[in-house]
Formats: C-alpha cells, structure tokens, sequence
C-alpha cells in the first residue's frame, strides 16, 4: 500500500545519494533515541492510555531490570527474556 | 566452536540471527493482530495481504483495533499515513549509512522497514558495516515471521491461548528497551531520550494521539542538536 511505503523510501531515494549538512546529519543522528523512546515511554508507562505508576503495572515493573539488563550485557536477547521472564513470573505468583 | 565460526562468516546466516529478537517479538503479535483481524471480519487472504504488502508491524495492529472500533476507511488510512510518518524520519535517519545503493535496492529496504527493523538496523550500521546479504536477510526473516504470525494467529485465533501467561505481550516492548538502551551512546542522546519520551506520554495524554510520536521525535531530536552546537561553542 503506497500510503504506508512511500513515507518510508521517499528520504531514503531523496537522500542517500546526496551529503547532507552537518546540522541536518547531527540531527538525525539524534532521531533514532528520541523516536524509540517516544514509542517506548507511553507504552510502558500509560499501557492502556492513563498514567499508571502502581506496581501492578507490569509493563513498567519490568522495564527497570530489562533496562538493567540491556545496559550491563548489551544483550537484545537477555533482555527480551529478562522482560518476559519477569512479566509471566510476576503474573504466575501475583495473579496480576 | 565450528558452528558459531560458521554463522559468522555467512552474511545471510547473520543476518537471520540478528533478526531472532525481532522474530520473537513478531510471532506473538502478529499472531494477536491475526485473531484481531479475523474476529474484525477481515477474511485470510485479507489479513495475510496487509501483512505481505503493508508490512507496518505493530501499527497494523492499531490499525485493526481502529477497524474493530468502526471507523470508517478513510479515517483508519489517515490515521495510518499520520502514525507512520515517523517512518519518514526513521528512514532519513538511516540514509546515510545507505550511501550508492541503487534506487531498486533503496526501495526495497524501505519497503521492509517498521519500527523494530529500525531499532536492529541502526545498531547494526553503529556497530559496523554489515554486507547487504545480511542487512536483507534480517528484513526477509523479520516478515516472513510477522507474516507467519499473522497466519498462525488468523488460522488458529479460534483456539487461542492467552499469550499474556508467557509474557510475550511484553516481547517487542522488552525489545524496544534494548534497542534503546544500544542506540545510546553519549549523555545528550540519553536527555534526549528522556525528553522525548515525557513529551510523547505528555501529548499523548493531552490528546494528540496520532502525533505524539513525531512531535516528541522532532522536538527532541531538535534540543538535542541545539544542545550540542552550543557545548561545541564554549
């Protein structure tokens, strides 16, 4: 479907051919960070859309140690099985 | 050990590895976003058609839950189109490590990007040069496992098992984390990751809920260069 491909090889035709200015390449170099955690801080924080920073919010809970985890290993998979390990273990004993 | 040496050293095979966390993540979710499809009324051939030729990921399963809700068509496009500007940045941002490739190569790399492709590919150019075999090989994996999903999900929804008691609805949020915390290399990226990420759940809840992501994105994305020009300057 074009509406969802265009957006995506229109920069990359647009662009990779060309030397961008230095500002416009540092900027860029700062979109991935700001983007992931745009996407990641709502999901975690207002999973079902209210802010919700009581532990039963697993999604949260989880994401300390997975952060941990991911920081001290660099690991993708730790980390992935770090969260999901927790979240089932947590719903396993809490029945959350 | 033979076996590792011998992933290593085939593009291909690396490239199908790198993707293993994405193809943890996929499976799960497609497989939700396949029932979801299925219970929303859209046929097999349906679902598996937006799996194969949008390709959107995680935003085809918001697009489905928008479907279910009865908005009409062209709201859903709309919204589609607005949410997935990101993937404008997104793909800009990678441009540079995608210098000489010809437009046929470029198009079809853009083609399989969605969010999590991002996350992996830009850890991938950070911490070298990988060859172009593996760079599309991680892409095929990734769909072929999120069409999987999508299949598995809308052929087998009637029997669906709760994913939650394996936590593998927590899959591509634990990925997103580390893929996070590997984008980061400096202290200004991890303000602007901070920054990004409050302004993102500030708007969201303000209300701006198709343009959380690319507000918060650009405006973080702009503090951060404002920031490092002015350290350089001092």
């Amino acid at each position: 479907m074009l509406v969802t491909f265009l957006p995506r090889v229109a920069p990359v035709w647009f662009l990779a051919s060309r030397s961008l200015p230095p500002l416009v390449a540092s900027w860029l170099r700062y979109v991935p960070p700001a983007v992931l955690a745009a996407m990641l801080l709502p999901s975690i924080v207002a999973p079902e859309g209210v802010v919700d920073l009581h532990w039963r919010n697993l999604y949260l809970m989880a994401a300390v140690p997975t952060l941990l985890v991911a920081w001290k290993t660099r690991s993708m998979f730790g980390a992935v099985l770090t969260g999901m390990a927790l979240v089932a273990l947590s719903r396993l004993v809490w029945g959350i | 050990m033979k076996t590792t040496g011998f992933v290593k050293e085939q593009p291909w095979l690396r490239g199908v590895s790198r993707a293993l966390p994405i193809v943890m993540g996929y499976i799960p979710i497609g497989f939700a976003y396949g029932v979801l499809a299925q219970k929303a009324g859209l046929s097999v051939w349906q679902t598996l058609a937006m799996s194969v030729f949008v390709y959107a990921g995680s935003s085809q399963f918001i697009a489905v839950g928008l479907f279910s809700a009865g908005i009409s068509p062209l709201s859903i496009i709309i919204t589609t189109f607005i949410v997935n500007l990101r993937h404008m940045l997104m793909s800009a941002a990678l441009s540079p490590n995608l210098k000489g490739w010809s437009k046929a190569e470029l198009a079809v790399f853009a083609y399989e990007l969605t969010d999590e492709s991002f996350g992996v590919h830009t850890m991938s150019f950070k911490a070298g040069n990988p060859a172009k075999g593996e760079i599309f090989a991680l892409n095929i994996t990734a769909q072929t496992a999120w069409v999987l999903g999508s299949w598995l999900g809308c052929t087998m929804g009637g029997l669906i098992s709760d994913v939650r008691p394996y936590g593998l609805d927590y899959a591509l949020a634990a990925m997103f984390i580390a893929l996070l915390v590997l984008a980061i290399s400096d202290r200004i990226q991890v303000a602007v990751a901070v920054t990004a990420g409050v302004l993102s759940l500030v708007f969201l809840l303000a209300g701006l809920d198709q343009w959380h992501v690319i507000l918060a994105t650009v405006i973080g994305a702009t503090i951060g260069v404002v920031v490092e020009e002015c350290s350089k300057t001092r």
